[in-house]
């Protein structure tokens, strides 16, 4: 597993560069990776990443978009303005969490 | 273990594919709509531009009168693994059909409506086929609402030149 640098702090991250321990993230490291992949962060996305956080804290699975959209209260266009064309696996990436498993 | 660069994924954001997938939709039952759903679906989560085409059966999957109630039949169906012949039996379209909408409902899998409600939402166009509307004697009002519009077979060729397609 390589370990690099974001924000000054050595994290872990898999071959694309997700990390990989939920514990190694905080927001400074979130800003980092999404100014990274040309994201700047405004309240609306700190909603949909603090989402994501927990509730992959609660359900152990990254959500995909339907269950931000259905338990998140998240509006699905929205989101794709916010993370174009990717947006659950940019989420994620910024989130630091794995890509989405499930298939809707 | 060495510390290396910043890995960052490549979202191919500044790749200009313009990469475009057609789907058309010719089946009404339950378990033959939702394939064109969830690739439709998972295309656009990919930045695919993505246009469906609904026609004959699949045109139950945009009927306001219908769209909640395809049906899975095992009927013919080798693969429900079910004695052929009790297959026609009453009630059994129907118990397989609930069982099916169960484990899908398990696997939060949306009803046909609210995916299409999804799909919508996430930047999906909806063609109806001019044909089928002609033939079910249906017009737009009949129609999902996100319907982009009814038009024919020239059209969608048209509008998806370039495309990869799929036929299901």
């Amino acid at each position: 597993m390589p370990m690099t640098m974001i924000a000054g702090h050595e994290v872990s991250v898999d071959d694309e560069g997700f990390m990989t321990r939920y514990d190694e993230w905080d927001e400074t490291t979130g800003a980092a990776l999404a100014a990274a992949i040309g994201i700047e962060m405004t309240d609306e996305h700190w909603d949909a990443i603090r989402f994501m956080r927990s509730d992959y804290q609660a359900q152990g699975a990254t959500p995909t978009i339907r269950r931000l959209s259905t338990v998140g209260g998240m509006d699905t266009k929205r989101l794709f303005t916010l993370f174009p064309k990717k947006p659950a696996k940019k989420m994620a990436y910024i989130a630091g969490l794995p890509k989405p498993a499930g298939c809707v | 273990m060495t510390t290396q660069d910043m890995i960052v994924p490549a979202f191919d954001d500044d790749v200009e594919t313009g990469r475009t997938l057609a789907i058309i939709c010719s089946k009404g039952n339950l378990d033959m709509a939702y394939p064109g759903l969830i690739l439709g679906n998972a295309a656009l989560g990919e930045g695919v531009d993505v246009h469906l085409f609904f026609t004959f059966w699949g045109f139950d999957m945009i009927t306001k009168g219908r769209m909640e109630n395809l049906k899975f039949s095992p009927v013919g169906n080798t693969a429900a693994h079910m004695p052929m012949a009790l297959t026609p039996m009453p009630g059994v379209t129907k118990m397989a059909t609930h069982m099916m909408q169960k484990s899908l409902e398990e696997l939060q899998i949306p009803p046909v409506p609210e995916f299409l409600d999804l799909i919508k939402a996430s930047g999906g166009h909806l063609w109806a086929c001019r044909l089928s509307a002609d033939m079910n004697h249906l017009s737009k009002d009949d129609l999902y609402d996100g319907i982009d519009d009814i038009i024919n077979a020239s059209d969608f060729i048209e509008k998806t030149n370039g495309a990869q397609l799929l036929f299901i």
